[in-house]
Formats: C-alpha cells, structure tokens, sequence
C-alpha cells in the first residue's frame, strides 16, 4: 500500500505520509452513506409504525381494520411488490454479467410490477374513501392512510428513480457511476420491500384480527 | 379577508395585505433596520464587484472549510436575532408588573419566546456545532474533504432555508405562539389558525433534512475517510464526539421529520393524530417529539465537550488524562441520551414504575459526564497551564456546567419535578447547562481554530472583556431564575401581579444587558483582529502549540488540506510527528483528486424554501410549481457525471513553496 518516503532511510522515524494516493474509496462511501439514509429513513417507518400501534385501535365509532380490509386485494398487492423485488434482483445479476439490455429488461418489468402495485394500492384508497372511511375519520383511519400511503410515496419516487436510472444507463452504458446507482435502488428497493412485509402483517393481517 | 376577491385568493392563497404588519412600530423599525442594513450589504457587495467572488469561491463552494465557515456566520448572525428576542423579554418580565402591562402584548409576547428557542437550538447551536464539526473532523483526520462534498454544500444551504422562513415570519405574517416544541392541541387547526405554525413547521423540515444529510455526510467522512493508521482508538476526542453526535443526528432528527410530518397532516389535511377528538392522542406528540428533543441536547454537548477536551490537552501542554475512558463516556452518554426522554414529561402520569426508570437513567447520565469533568482536572493537574482565552472558557464551563449538571439531576427526581416543572427553575436550568455548555463552548472552539481557519489570532484583549460580560452576565442573568423558579414562578408569563418578584427579575435584565456587552465585544473583537490581522498573523500554522493533525497543515489550510495523506501512529497525532522530528515534504507532489464546485445545493434549496413559503400561504400553484422544480433540479443534477478535477502538481508544488518561504521567515 504505501511506497517510501523521503524519511524512510532514517530507520528510527517512521513513514508520516504516503507519497502515492491510496486507492480510491468513493463507492465505498456511498454504500455506507445510502445504508444510513436508509437507516433514518426506517426510522421516519418506525414513528409511523408507533404511531399505528398507538392509535390503530380507536375507531371513533367509525369502521375498522375488520371492516374494510380486503385481504385478497392487499395479497395480490403485496404479490406484485415481492415480485419486483425478484425482478430487480435479476437485473443485478444481469448488471454484474454486463448485460445492459438485460438489465434494462429487468427494470422494465420491475417498474411495471410497481405501477401494478401503486395502482392497486390507490384502487383501495379510493375505494375506501368512497365508503366514507378517510383519513379524516378517526385517528385509526389517520395513521393507516399515513402509514401506507408514506409507503406508497416512497415506491412512486422509487419508481422516478428507475426511470432516470433507466435513460442513464441508455445514455452512458453500465459504468461505473451508473453501477453504484443501480446499487443504491437495488436496495431502496429492497428495503421498502421488508417495511411492507411490517404493513402487511401488523396492519391487514392484524388488523382483520378481531 | 372577506373583501378579497376569488382571483386574489387563487393567485395570493391566504395572503392579505393585513399580513404586513405595518401597525407594530417595533417590527417596523426592525424591518426598516433589517432593510436598510440588508440594501448597504447589496450595496457594498456590488460595488465591489464581489458578487462573482461569493458565488464562485463561497456559495457554491464544496470545500467543507468554506462550508464550515458559512454555518458559523450563519451562526452568529442568528445569535443576534435570537438575543435580541432573549434581550425584549427580559425587558418586559421586569416592568410587567401590576398595572403595567409592559410594552409586549400576549400575542406579541408568545411569539417571542417561541422565536428564541426555535431560533437559538436550531439556527444558533446547531450552525456553530455543525460548522465546527464541519471545519475541523477532516482535518483531524487527514482527509481532503467530507466523503460528499455536493451534499455538504446541499444541507447548509437547507438550513439557511429554514433562517430564511423563520425570518420572513418576522415581516410577512407572524411567528408560532405555543411555545419552541408546539405541543398540540394548542398548535393544531383549531387553537393556531394562523400561518405561524406553519412558517415553523416548514422552517424545521427543511433545516432539518440539511441536519439529517450533514449527519450521514460526517459519519461516512469519520467511518471512511481517516487517514491510514488511525484506527478508532486513536481518533481525536472531538472527532470522537462529533461521530457520536452525528450518529445522534442520523438517529433522531427522523423521527423529528416523522412528528412534524403527522402534525403538519393534522393542520392541512384534517386528520386526527393528536386531536382531542375522534381518537387523536396529544401525549403521543409530546412522546414523539421528546425522542428527538432529548438526544438533540447531546447533540449540541457531545462536540463541545470534544472542543474542551482538545483546549485542556493542549493548553495543558500533556496528553488528555484517561482518553479510553473519554471515548466510552461519551458513547454512554450517546447511548443513554435515548433512554431519558420521559423526564421531560413525568408530570403526564405515567405511574411511578414509569416515572422511577426515567428518573434513574437520567441520574446515570451524571456518572460519565461526571468522569469527563475530572478527565479535565486530572489533565490540568501538574501541566503546565497556559492561561489563554480557551482555557479560560473551559474553566468556567467545568465551574457553571457542574451547578447546572447538579440542578438537572433535582430535576430528575420525578417528586422533585413536580414542583419545579415548566417553573423557572427548569428554564434557569438548561440555560445554566446551554449557555455554560455549548455557547461557551462555541466560544472556546471560535477562539481556538480561528487562527486556523484564518491565518491570524483573535484580538486576546477584546476577547477576555467579552468573557468577562458573558461569564457574570450569565450568573446575574439565571441565577435570580432558579430563586423564582423555587417560589413557583411559571415560564412563559408576559405580565406578574406579586410586586415583591419584580427586584429579581430586574437583577435577570441587569444580566442580560451584560451578556448583550459581552456579545458586542465578541463582535468588536473579529473586528479589530481583522484590522489587527498582520500583528496578530501566525504563520507556523501551529499557534497554540497543538496536538492534533489540523495544527500539522498550513493556516488557512490549502484547498487540498494535506499535500501527502498523512500516516498516523498516535491519537496525538500532530505531537507524536514533532516529537519525533517530522520533516515537512518539499517536492515529489502529485495531481491531487479534487470535487468540483456546484450552484445545485443552492438552487435546489432556494426552490424548497418557495415551496415551504408557498405552503405556508396556501398558495397551492407555486408550491405545486417549486416542488416539481425541486425534483426537476435534482434529477438534472444526477445528469451531471463530470464532478472532479485534479489539481495539478505545479499549483501544489507552487503552494508548498509558498509555505517554506513563510515557515523560513517565521
């Protein structure tokens, strides 16, 4: 790692400084930097969770969990983000292969799962909204709609992202920047993944639980 | 408002012309002050023609030298908008007696206080600890720049983002008036229908995603970016204490975002988090909020006891006595600063098993800043003491942050608490630890790393004077607080009917005005060492004899800061080089990896300060319009690959030169 410098022949002072760079470190930094991103971005989840388990049960009189969950609608849901979770992983093996058409195959298709997932997801909000349940009803209805709908907001902006990513890497290849990109969505992505494996158990399975 | 034409309500949302508040003479003169102070700046700028100048080598600046600087402008500027607001209250609370009503009407009155805490925690504190974080921890640690300089210059700019909403409040609409945490129900729809509340909800979520970004920055920087051989363990105190922070910062100002998020919900949308009706939980606000309140004090101690650390090492002229010791009472105390928060609230009535755990995890707070204290003393003991400005500041800290230190642990005995909540005595207390903690230490830091910063001393005269009014201003100023906080005299009153109270709130004003002279003295003190500059000028770019690697580099450092990445064998590290006869490299230089500077940060924040503008008044088009350009600037950014330049060999070998000349004359 280090070369000689000028004071190395003196054998009792030792090297102070390096005479050539290191090796550059940069990506390195963005990982770390994008894990703790998603770090304090789990914890903006975790106040919304806190805030569910809080006020989740008061009703106000007004419709439950119960009442208004269609868990068959919320399991194709939670299908088709699974889904795009696997796609993405394919277009990752397709990046470290090289393959850029692949890899912009993959995105395609993990972008389409998305959609299909925020399509569904606003179909159930207007849905409920109709049958009176908004979010202004009880808290309740607050810290759900607020709980999904922070979700729902994050994987539009991931779908934003796959967007630009995708005219990036039409436009440059797979280099090295748009590598680490793809690296950093890849686990955007998957991390809204995992928080809505929490929604899905602890407000709709839960949440149909008298 | 009635008189308003539809039109007027599409374009202007709830802006009225009665939103000016040209009927209150005191914001008219300010205004008038703040204007024509504001126009002689515009004025003098362009005369000389400096406008390029601060776009070029500042405002787009990645540097994280010049980026500290700015957050300690930005600082100190702010300081005297918060004082000022510290200076009228105490004016009113010592003529407000009786049939005097004072000067200050309620509504008047409650903005002001709402103001001075909003503005002194996170426009004050935060930029003075941030911009010495920001300056120094590369520096300590050998490295050329923060790990991302774009997003570095990115947060500061999303601070002054929200310097800019709190003081627009001043002249367009009004400022919150329920107090520096807004507790609901009194700052939900129904009780704050005005647009004060939302100017500080907007104002704290946009400086507050600049403080999570700078968080995340640092630690990556401290994480990643050291210099070879210094592992953990031998890492600087202050850099110590600023990874701490930040992971402090990373780790709560989300959840800050997430609680103002839900109120701000409350207010425009009309759901029920902490209504009093249909199921909404108050408590669960002031819950929320203490959990990033709390650790936020640490955040604002934790690097000023790293700047006392470096002053006592240094001034003392011997190694910091018992470091491992330092390193892990300040990771305690990161870890413990998540585990008090209820203390701010035992009054709610949680039970006494409740109460009991949060009293006691507070008193265990104590313990390791207890031993940090004596850490200090037992580096004083048998050094050889220099008595200059920043050891002066430490002294006095140590003397005022134990009395505050000893008020707090009464505190956190819930009976005890019970008495002496929301009374003076509590705000007696975390002024006696804020002021005697992190402004003195703010203090101590300025004083001692500007030199560094700059290339000459501060005026050591001016300074002592500003010591002198700033240490007895503070006593004379909270000590007649905790007397009437022990009879039962409650914050945040603008008017007192016992006659027998006025004398001591009338020692408090005496204080103020002295810690007003000590302020000026600071400021006459950068002043006439800038005059001054050429007497006072060090060019060793080691003036205080330091320790640590920032003293190893010349002052003001050079872009690059180091010409060679330094290799470190001991936590003292810059002592351990001259002790061991370090000869400084003079040729064999090499392109040095460098990131470009860029208008981004800027233009990205300007949109989201229009945006929260925008939000605050309704005015549903432009935020609709600023927003999109918000996520249009910052996908065009990413568009932008060509970030780096090399500085070439020539331009380092030409600065090195330039130092072994100054060093020869030196």
């Amino acid at each position: 790692m280090t070369t000689a410098t000028a004071q190395q022949d003196k054998a009792d002072v030792p090297v102070f400084h390096l005479t050539e760079d290191e090796h550059e470190h940069s990506g390195g930094s963005t990982m770390l930097g994008f894990w703790m991103y998603l770090m304090s971005d789990c914890l903006v989840f975790a106040v919304l969770f806190a805030t569910y388990g809080v006020l989740g049960r008061s009703y106000a009189a007004g419709p439950s969990g119960a009442d208004l969950f269609d868990l068959k609608l919320v399991a194709v849901n939670t299908t088709m983000l699974l889904f795009s979770s696997i796609t993405y992983g394919f277009a990752m093996l397709a990046m470290d292969k090289g393959r850029q058409a692949a890899v912009q195959g993959w995105l395609l298709v993990t972008g389409l799962f998305g959609l299909a997932f925020i399509g569904i997801e606003l179909y159930e909000f207007h849905h409920m909204i109709l049958e009176g349940a908004t979010p202004m009803r009880s808290a309740f209805l607050s810290s759900f709609f607020t709980l999904v709908g922070t979700h729902g907001l994050h994987v539009t902006f991931g779908l934003i992202w796959l967007t630009v990513l995708m005219v990036q890497v039409s436009q440059r290849g797979l280099i090295e920047a748009n590598r680490r990109r793809l690296m950093c969505l890849s686990m955007f992505w998957h991390f809204l993944d995992v928080v809505w494996i929490g929604v899905f158990t602890f407000v709709y399975l839960m949440g149909v639980l008298k | 408002m009635n008189s308003y034409p539809d039109w007027w309500k599409l374009v202007f949302g709830r802006f009225t012309l009665e939103a000016i508040p040209y009927h209150e003479p005191i914001l008219l003169a300010t205004f008038a002050a703040v204007a024509i102070g504001g126009l002689a700046l515009i004025a003098v700028i362009t005369r000389m023609k400096a406008w390029g100048y601060l776009w070029n080598e500042w405002f787009t600046s990645v540097d994280h030298k010049k980026i500290g600087i700015m957050y300690m402008v930005l600082g100190v500027v702010m300081l005297l908008r918060g004082f000022a607001d510290a200076l009228m209250m105490r004016g009113q609370q010592a003529i407000a007696f009786g049939a005097n009503e004072g000067y200050l009407p309620p509504h008047h009155y409650d903005q002001i206080f709402t103001a001075h805490g909003v503005i002194m925690i996170f426009f004050v504190a935060m930029p003075l600890v941030t911009g010495l974080m920001n300056y120094v921890v590369p520096l300590q640690i050998g490295a050329r720049d923060v790990a991302f300089p774009f997003l570095n210059n990115f947060s500061f700019w999303m601070t002054v983002g929200g310097v800019v909403l709190v003081m627009a409040s001043l002249f367009v609409g009004e400022f919150a008036k329920v107090g520096w945490l807004a507790y609901p129900p009194l700052s939900g729809a129904a009780y704050s229908p005005g647009v004060g509340m939302d100017y500080y909800l907007w104002a704290l979520q946009i400086a507050g995603v600049g403080t999570t970004l700078s968080g995340i920055n640092l630690i990556a920087t401290i994480v990643k970016m050291r210099a070879p051989g210094m592992d953990m363990m031998k890492m600087p105190v202050f850099t110590w204490t600023a990874l701490c922070t930040n992971v402090l910062i990373v780790a709560s100002f989300p959840v800050l975002a997430g609680t103002l998020a839900l109120l701000t919900l409350d207010r425009y949308v009309g759901t029920n988090f902490f209504t009093n009706d249909l199921g909404g939980n108050p408590m669960m606000y002031v819950n929320l909020i203490w959990i990033w309140g709390h650790p936020e004090v640490y955040i604002l101690i934790l690097p000023c006891f790293g700047i006392y650390s470096e002053i006592a090492s240094t001034f003392a002229g011997k190694r910091l006595f018992g470091y491992t010791s330092m390193v892990y009472a300040t990771v305690v105390i990161t870890i413990l600063s998540y585990l008090v928060w209820l203390h701010h609230f035992f009054t709610m009535g949680s039970g006494a098993s409740v109460n009991s755990f949060f009293g006691i995890t507070t008193m265990i707070i104590s313990i390791p800043t207890g031993a940090k204290i004596f850490n200090w003393l037992f580096t004083m003991y048998r050094g050889r003491i220099r008595f200059e400005l920043p050891m002066m500041w430490l002294i006095a800290f140590m003397l005022t942050f134990v009395i505050g230190g000893m008020t707090g642990v009464m505190l956190a005995v819930p009976p005890a608490d019970f008495i002496l909540h929301n009374s003076l005595f509590l705000i007696a207390h975390f002024h006696n630890v804020i002021i005697g903690g992190v402004v003195f230490g703010a203090f101590a830091g300025i004083t001692y790393w500007f030199p560094k910063a700059f290339g000459f001393k501060l005026d050591p005269f001016w300074g002592k004077l500003s010591f002198w009014f700033w240490v007895i201003g503070f006593y004379v100023a909270f000590m007649p607080l905790y007397v009437l906080g022990l009879m039962g005299v409650t914050r945040r009153l603008n008017h007192f009917e016992d006659p027998s109270l006025q004398i001591w709130f009338v020692i408090a004003a005496f204080g103020a005005v002295l810690i007003a002279l000590g302020i000026l003295c600071f400021l006459i003190q950068i002043a006439v060492s800038i005059q001054h500059r050429d007497r006072l000028r060090d060019v060793t770019g080691d003036p205080w004899d330091g320790r640590t690697l920032e003293w190893s580099t010349s002052s003001p450092p050079p872009a690059y800061n180091f010409a060679f990445t330094p290799v470190i064998h001991d936590h003292d590290t810059w002592a351990d080089m001259k002790k061991r006869g370090y000869q400084r490299p003079l040729d064999g230089f090499r392109p040095i990896h460098m990131p470009k500077n860029t208008g981004a940060g800027l233009i990205i924040s300007a949109f989201a300060t229009i945006c929260g503008f925008a939000l605050v008044w309704y005015v549903w088009w432009l935020a609709a319009l600023s927003f999109a350009a918000v996520i249009v600037m910052a996908i065009a950014h990413t568009f932008n690959y060509d970030r780096d330049f090399h500085i070439p060999a020539e331009t380092v070998l030409r600065e090195e030169d330039l130092r072994t000349e100054q060093l020869a004359r030196a």
